[in-house]
């Protein structure tokens, strides 16, 4: 797997449990740069602990993930990473721009940087309001807003798009998009599969295994499928279940 | 760790509670109002004026630890500390950010309840009230420390309730509050002389009676900071970035 310039993030041989049961058993992924790259598969199959460990939060038990030419969690990589969690992390009891300014303190981005991602994620005329009183929609927009402050390298976005309406939807992927172009590599996760065809590459994902790893393009003309649902269900038939224990099957 | 990180925390912090005047109001009234209580349950006899010392002892010391150990944990089961670990703070600079503001509510708190003591209910220092109000504080420092180090043992809401009666009723019943610590059974006697809520007392009520000089109460401070600098490492050692 050589790309031609340095992959954002490699990922070899994970393993990955959480609790007592082994969610990631041997996974191996490279996440190229400057392209948004979609995290697809269903609730349970392991994105959110993909992501956790590329963002260096997640105990992992075996395997190496570089992320940004550096090993996963590296001190250095905390100003270069955004993340996003699926619920978003964000403290109700301040208000919009509060939230942004303690984040910006903390990754030490310039002063004018809060107003350029409330700009970007159109909660500029919510500033001032109470992240506790604001829709669930704009609550997990200003949790996006808060990754986006000091414009990191790679940005990780854990189902950021879900509980919002299909404008601001478009809104945001054009967003991801537009980051995208000026050097922002975005890995996305989603299990709304109609959001594939806005990705640049897909990861299908079930059971902890990369089933595909592909173009939507791509994956629509090696499985003949006319949709990435279908495509999707036609990998799945050709793949036998991955047993939980080991997953090395093909 | 990094002093802009640090003071922006605790900012930060100050900045959630006062969107929060409720809990401003129990903060700073509550622990005055349980000594006006016990004052009156007092009030024809002169019990009062021996526990009186150590009641603003153990209000603040109650409450702080509370509510300290409850909004950190609350960070931790909102995701906003999974987030603040992925990037640059320092985890001494997220301990010691809550210590800063809640030390600063443990002030206003202290200084409320010693005034109410003193000048409500009538309690007698005969001692400096300022360093009355300097050992009071440095205990409510002391429940807002050892608040951060609980919550880093707690999963959930009611672990960390738990963990009031498991470290702070043992302290409360050795203090010397119910039965003067000389008079403790030995091996209970040497326990309690480890536990820093029993030189919070001893050094009130040395204050309040006059009856050692102020480097006694200077050596209890000591071992009250003590407490609070080890309670603030070992909190932010026990601080994990990864989880599993």
């Amino acid at each position: 797997m050589v790309n031609k310039s340095a992959p954002a993030v490699d990922v070899i041989d994970l393993h990955v449990r959480r609790g007592k049961h082994p969610v990631l058993h041997g996974l191996s992924v490279s996440i190229p740069c400057g392209v948004v790259v979609g995290l697809l598969g269903p609730s349970g199959c392991g994105k959110t602990t993909l992501l956790r460990t590329i963002v260096g939060v997640q105990v992992v038990q075996s395997g190496t993930v570089t992320v940004l030419g550096r090993e996963a969690g590296s001190a250095s990589l905390r100003h270069r990473v955004g993340y996003v969690t699926q619920d978003a992390s964000v403290y109700d009891d301040l208000t919009v721009r509060q939230n942004l300014q303690y984040f910006r303190a903390v990754l030490g981005a310039p002063r004018n940087d809060v107003d350029r991602v409330l700009a970007l994620t159109d909660l500029t005329s919510q500033a001032g309001q109470l992240v506790g009183s604001l829709s669930g929609g704009q609550r997990s927009r200003v949790s996006l807003a808060g990754a986006l402050l000091g414009s990191p390298d790679l940005l990780v976005l854990d189902e950021p798009t879900v509980g919002l309406d299909p404008l601001l939807r478009v809104e945001l992927w054009t967003l991801f998009h537009q980051l995208a172009v000026s050097g922002t590599s975005l890995l996305v996760s989603s299990h709304v599969m109609d959001e594939a065809s806005r990705c640049d590459r897909l990861l299908l994902m079930r059971d902890g295994e990369i089933l595909a790893d592909d173009t939507p393009a791509g994956l629509l003309a090696s499985t003949g499928a006319s949709d990435t649902e279908g495509a999707f269900l036609a990998l799945i038939a050709r793949h036998p279940v991955a047993d939980t224990t080991e997953g090395s099957a093909s | 760790m990094n002093p802009q990180r640090t003071l922006a925390t605790a900012g930060r912090v100050l900045s959630q509670v006062r969107h929060d005047p409720r809990t401003i109001v129990l903060l700073l009234v509550v622990p005055s109002l349980l000594i006006g209580l016990l004052a009156w349950i007092f009030s024809d006899t002169p019990v009062f004026a021996t526990i009186g010392p150590g009641m603003i002892a153990l209000f603040p010391f109650i409450v702080m630890f509370l509510v300290t150990s409850i909004t950190t944990l609350r960070e931790r089961r909102t995701g906003t500390l999974e987030r603040l670990l992925s990037m640059p703070l320092g985890k001494g600079d997220l301990i010691l950010g809550y210590t800063l503001a809640f030390g600063l509510l443990a002030v206003a708190q202290s200084a409320v309840a010693v005034g109410f003591a003193v000048w409500v209910c009538g309690l007698e220092i005969s001692g400096s009230i300022w360093l009355l109000l300097a050992v009071a504080v440095a205990d409510a420092v002391l429940g807002t420390t050892l608040g951060l180090l609980a919550s880093a043992f707690a999963r959930t809401e009611f672990q960390v309730v738990q963990f009031m009666p498991a470290l702070v009723f043992p302290q409360i019943l050795l203090g010397g509050i119910f039965l003067p610590r000389e008079q403790l059974p030995d091996v209970l006697r040497y326990i309690s002389d480890w536990l820093p809520l029993s030189h919070a007392i001893d050094a009130l009520q040395a204050v309040a009676t006059d009856s050692q000089d102020a480097a006694y109460v200077g050596e209890e401070l000591l071992i009250i900071g003590a407490w609070i600098v080890g309670a603030v490492v070992l909190g932010s050692v026990t601080l994990r970035r990864r989880t599993p």
